[in-house]
């Protein structure tokens, strides 16, 4: 029994990251019609600025922002720089410019900080708290409570905001979007500052509990990829409970299975979601348009 | 004269006459591990270029090739017939893996072939009692100075290295350009412009991607036996995510649309880091940069450009 709640518990804490990783890319699709692949890396530059700051001092109040902060201006980059430039450009090349902007970005932090593992102290310390004889960690409590604040602004502001109704015109029918006088490039920049931010906040709260290294990125969008996949494509509530379910999937696999493959879960998921249900819990499937 | 007679001209000549450049045997060595990158870019070719996917595990492929090679001595198959068994496990494998996802766009297929090359990273990391797990494993090494010395010529064994990848590339070449010109080829070229146009012209649009994939797949797994018996070494790294973006960034860089631009990418991105310590040191920021600025600037890569500065001299 212990046992199974030790397991649920750090379920539930991977996968309200992965939760928030699959958000973020949520955010950028339904924006651009674009997978951005240097989601995990926004998760990397939040976790990595923050150690680095408190490291040299800098307390986690200011660190934390200056880490989002951070994260938000290399998206508004990347979209400026390399989004923008490529518009109306095939599907493949614009994977192949996220892509870029992964291993650039992943690159970019191994020589501004360096190739070590970092980690920082729990927000509230590392004293775990005894629930049905097992351990949760109160940084858990941050995580899981930090996820679901994200996912419920995001809701609200994509439903009951002008610029978030901005980008769910501009993802419908972006031709549209302009003749009703939507500043469209501006409203993907937003999409891309917003979804940085959220990648980064994960990052911060996520790092005390699953460490972090410049190349971490990868591995954080293969398992958020995965949870949006499973929990449908374009819907934030799927994405929320994707990523819940590819934690809980992963804590079994590394409890009962084996820990050597817990990562290889994910991978599992997304095929068996091709196979069997490839529009998720919570999609459609697209029918494309000629 | 056909694409096929020309690419088999071209191809030659170039490696022919590369050699004349070469101040040192050291110079051999860079050639060789050029040419095997060539051999993984070129099947790469086949895939993005004429077909129009991405895959970012083809690292996973060059594996399955490289540990066939290593592995299977130990079972009693000759090393040289390891390259054949590896190539029939990496298409085995392509074919069972690209099924399903191929039906499914861009994306997916991106996300599934780096997951793909991780599971293989992982296995071989993992597996140590089959692999050696992380440090790696010793491969059987094979005389390669013994076609040569048949012929009475007495050669060091990095230039007999290169003459015989020189052959692999030349093979490797030439059986792509005349896919491109092959029915096959076309469909692929049908199917790279629009799924839904090529089905409606009775193209098996499902079976052409698959077939491009598994093509793709023994390319990269060729040149990882190849790399295995000229290193006499394999780690796990052969599976590494970055390795697969090296092959991608060739690709792009050099032109995914033509077999020459295999050549070109490789060349430059193989040697650079060899000859540029500073390339070296930065190379996943110079691998990021090369990919957004090719496909921001010159979507087609440096191929087409250099092909048509060439035309416009002629004129």
């Amino acid at each position: 029994m212990s046992e199974f709640v030790q397991f649920c518990f750090s379920g539930l804490t991977v996968g309200a990251i992965y939760a928030s990783v699959a958000l973020g890319f949520t955010l950028i699709y339904n924006a651009s019609g674009v997978i951005n692949f240097s989601q995990g890396e926004f998760v990397v530059i939040g976790g990595m600025t923050t150690a680095v700051l408190i490291a040299s001092g800098v307390p986690i109040w200011l660190a934390a922002p200056i880490a989002i902060i951070a994260a938000v201006i290399a998206g508004m980059t990347l979209y400026k720089l390399a989004i923008e430039p490529a518009r109306g450009a095939p599907l493949v090349t614009l994977i192949i410019i996220t892509i870029g902007a992964s291993i650039f970005l992943r690159g970019l932090m191994q020589t501004v900080f360096d190739k070590q593992i970092h980690r920082y102290e729990g927000f509230s310390g590392e004293q775990s708290i005894a629930i049905f004889g097992a351990a949760l960690l109160p940084q858990s409590i941050w995580i899981l409570g930090g996820s679901l604040v994200v996912f419920v602004l995001l809701v609200w502001f994509l439903s009951r905001t002008k610029a978030g109704n901005a980008i769910r015109a501009t993802s419908s029918d972006i031709l549209a979007a302009k003749l009703a006088g939507i500043n469209t490039n501006s409203t993907m920049m937003l999409a891309f500052a917003l979804s940085a931010a959220t990648g980064a906040l994960a990052g911060v709260l996520a790092t005390p509990v699953t460490f972090t290294s410049y190349d971490a990125g990868v591995l954080m969008a293969l398992k958020g990829f995965a949870a949006m996949m499973l929990g449908g494509v374009g819907s934030p509530a799927g994405a929320l409970i994707g990523g819940i379910l590819i934690g809980l999937i992963e804590a079994f696999t590394a409890g009962y299975i084996s820990s050597d493959y817990k990562d290889a879960a994910a991978f599992l998921v997304i095929f068996l979601v091709l196979f069997f249900m490839p529009g998720g819990l919570f999609g459609m499937v697209r029918v494309e348009r000629v | 004269m056909s694409p096929v007679l020309r690419a088999f001209l071209i191809i030659s000549a170039l490696l022919l006459l590369a050699p004349l450049l070469f101040p040192s045997v050291y110079y051999y060595r860079i050639g060789v591990l050029v040419l095997i990158n060539t051999l993984s870019v070129t099947g790469m070719v086949v895939l993005l270029g004429y077909v129009g996917l991405v895959s970012l595990g083809h690292a996973g492929f060059f594996a399955i090739g490289a540990y066939a090679t290593a592995v299977l001595p130990a079972y009693g198959i000759p090393p040289i017939l390891t390259i054949l068994v590896g190539a029939i496990g990496a298409a085995l494998v392509a074919a069972f893996i690209g099924k399903p996802i191929l039906r499914l766009k861009g994306h997916y297929l991106a996300i599934a072939t780096l997951g793909f090359g991780m599971l293989v990273w992982m296995v071989l990391s993992k597996e140590a009692w089959l692999t050696g797990g992380p440090d790696g494993m010793v491969v059987e090494s094979i005389d390669v100075k013994a076609p040569f010395e048949l012929l009475g010529i007495k050669i060091k064994t990095a230039i007999a290295w290169y003459w015989i990848c020189a052959v692999a590339v030349v093979i490797g070449i030439v059986l792509a350009t005349n896919l491109a010109n092959s029915p096959a080829g076309r469909a692929m070229r049908a199917v790279h412009e629009s799924d839904v146009a090529a089905a409606s012209l009775g193209i098996d649009v499902a079976r052409t991607k698959l077939t491009a994939f598994i093509i793709s797949a023994v390319y990269a797994s060729v040149a990882g036996s190849l790399l295995a018996l000229f290193n006499r070494y394999v780690t796990p790294d052969t599976a590494d995510f970055l390795h697969s973006i090296e092959i991608m960034t060739m690709t792009v860089l050099g032109g995914a649309s033509s077999v020459y631009g295999a050549l070109i990418g490789a060349l430059i991105l193989t040697s650079l880091p060899q000859m540029l310590t500073v390339f070296a040191e930065y190379e996943n920021m110079m691998f990021g940069a090369i990919m957004i600025l090719t496909m921001v600037l010159m979507r087609q890569g440096l191929a087409p450009a250099i092909a048509q500065l060439f035309s416009r001299g002629r004129k």
